[in-house]
């Protein structure tokens, strides 16, 4: 946020270097993964994609406009819900896959 | 622009609050990382999990100096903490298609309102008739702010959709006019001309921006309608991926409108990991983005008649026998499996199985089920070790070693129409399963399968038809094993 106050054609400059190289980064990591642990990957990145809820909580300032209050407060239940639901979810199904390694692991 | 320039223009509080976003893109990259090995994954995500947790609460300390409104923010905390974590426990692992469906949605309507948000409160700083945004800021902010509206209302009414196919609450290709290409293409240019609007009135042009705004988000709503209404369930696991792609491009989007890094970052990422899966499931269909996308199979090509000749129906005492004199048997499931809910008698028939000597493995085709790596979470679900199953090919060459093969809800994956040039499907990479010496046949009936075209598979001198549900017919065979 603060490197905006340099100004804006700056930032744009910045976020594009950030962006391209985040891309990048996520395609190397994300040729990786087994497929066997496709659907748990796209509900983890799922619940990070929720990160929008860091903008919705500055919507919450109250010298906000009362049409940009109320989106805010549907941004940031919607999104919590994509958060929370999202971590949870996926930690129930890599927990799944978790216990069913080590009991293999027993016999 | 040099560091020494940011540090001097940013208080001690902004340094850590950039500080802690950037450990949290950090962890984000490192929970990714770990999810790519069974044995890490469940730590990777809770790493993500820690990661979200310090950028929120990062946020609300930064801004705590400001004047909170706290309703907004302890009530959308709350409220939307519970109905995640409900939903999260709550739901069936068959019905995990639809759920991701639903987040993804939230994830884009969420980066939306933020937007939108963002374009209220620079519209009622903007001094009446001035052109305050007409900065190169003013620009990219526009720029960001329709990007990010646009992405995030397409992916949401999409992810709608797609949430309502894969809970069986939809199944028509067409709801009034929409799903019609041209009106689709109609659409976006009106979607793209409403987004310059708003560009141009943020920009300090004579337009009514909120107007504009209102005609973008509509136009945008209907246009994601539109592009996932056609989309039949068999490219479910396309849609679901691509949505996943732009619920992170929303993200992305809003990040360059609030000039946070952080959500560049994790945007890029949800984008990039989206992005990939949408291949790998094309890929797994010999089919490109554009043909799932926009063409559709057509049925008609190659079906002709969908009568079947010479079909050899069976029961559960005959597949008993069968395997009992079987040493090699391969478990093909798909999509049936999931509606009958029948991954925990499948495992059960696996275990008795293997109590007698015989080797079970599962095949696991990339586009069986609704979403990638589908049949892997439900048979995970059931404790079915992740060593016995096979990707496609890493087992195609060994069905002609093996006994019996026993397809469960499966059709279209073990299609050898395939393998002919000019069939609708023609070039898919499917399961060779009629290489086994026995082929069992769950399914409910002779239907044909997504594709919507016939398989002569049904028809083959080695292949035994088992018509039923999937749960009873399994149910069936193991009570007729164990009585042999």
């Amino acid at each position: 946020m603060m490197l905006a106050q340099a100004g804006g054609g700056d930032f744009l400059l910045v976020g594009l270097w950030i962006l391209v190289l985040a891309i990048f980064v996520g395609f190397e990591l994300i040729t990786k993964v087994p497929p066997t642990l496709h659907t748990p990957l796209m509900s983890g990145a799922n619940a990070i994609s929720g990160i929008t809820i860091v903008g919705a909580i500055s919507c919450a300032v109250a010298d906000y406009p009362e049409l940009g209050k109320v989106l805010g407060f549907l941004a940031i239940t919607l999104a919590t819900v994509n958060v929370v639901g999202g971590f949870v979810v996926t930690d129930r199904m890599l927990g799944m896959f978790a216990s069913k390694g080590s009991k293999k692991k027993d016999s | 622009m040099s560091l020494s320039a940011i540090f001097e223009t940013a208080s001690a509080a902004d340094t850590w609050v950039q500080a802690s976003y950037m450990l949290a893109a950090l962890l984000f990259i490192l929970g990714i990382k770990r999810l790519a090995r069974v044995r890490t994954a469940q730590s990777g995500n809770q790493i993500a999990a820690v990661a979200m947790l310090l950028a929120i609460c990062v946020t609300v300390w930064h801004l705590w100096g400001e004047v909170f409104d706290l309703k907004v923010l302890v009530g959308g905390l709350a409220l939307g903490g519970v109905i995640g974590l409900l939903l999260a426990k709550r739901v069936q692992m068959t019905s995990m298609p639809e759920l991701v469906a639903l987040f993804n949605g939230l994830g884009g309507v969420a980066s939306l309102l933020v937007a939108w948000a963002e374009i209220e409160r620079a519209r009622s700083e903007m001094p009446e008739g001035a052109a305050s945004l007409s900065s190169q800021e003013g620009v990219l902010f526009a720029v960001a702010a329709v990007l990010s509206v646009l992405i995030g209302a397409v992916t949401f009414s999409g992810s709608f959709i797609a949430f309502l196919k894969l809970a069986g609450k939809l199944w028509k290709s067409r709801i009034g006019p929409l799903g019609n290409k041209p009106l689709n293409v109609l659409l976006l240019l009106g979607a793209v001309y409403a987004a310059g609007m708003v560009g141009f009135a943020a920009s300090g042009g004579s337009a009514d921006i909120q107007t504009w705004v209102y005609v973008l988000l509509g136009l945008t709503l209907v246009l994601g309608v539109g592009l996932v209404v056609p989309i039949g369930g068999a490219d479910m696991p396309v849609v679901i991926s691509l949505l996943n792609s732009y619920s992170g491009l929303a993200a992305s989007a809003t990040g360059f409108v609030l000039q946070n890094e952080l959500l560049i970052v994790a945007g890029s990422l949800v984008g990039a990991s989206g992005l990939i899966l949408t291949q790998i499931m094309c890929k797994a269909m010999n089919r490109s983005l554009a043909n799932v996308l926009f063409g559709g199979i057509d049925a008609g090509s190659s079906d002709g008649d969908s009568e079947y000749k010479g079909v050899k129906s069976t029961s559960g005492a005959d597949v008993a026998m069968i395997l009992e004199s079987a040493q090699s048997v391969i478990i093909v499931p798909g999509y049936g499996m999931a509606v009958a809910q029948a991954q925990h008698k499948v495992q059960e028939l696996a275990g008795v199985l293997e109590a007698d000597g015989i080797e079970v493995r599962y095949a696991i085709h990339p586009v069986a089920g609704r979403m990638p790596g589908h049949m892997n979470v439900l048979l995970a679900e059931a404790n079915v070790p992740y060593e016995q199953l096979f990707e496609l090919d890493q087992i195609n060459s060994d069905f002609k070693n093996t006994d019996v093969v026993i397809i469960i809800g499966a059709n279209d994956v073990c299609n050898p129409v395939a393998y002919e040039e000019g069939s609708a499907i023609a070039g898919m990479p499917v399961l060779d399963v009629w290489d086994a010496r026995t082929v069992v046949v769950v399914k409910r009936s002779l239907s044909a399968g997504y594709a919507g075209i016939k398989n002569p598979l049904f028809e083959r001198d080695n292949t035994l038809m088992f018509f039923a549900d999937g749960k009873e017919a399994v149910e069936e065979t193991i009570s007729e094993y164990q009585d042999l």
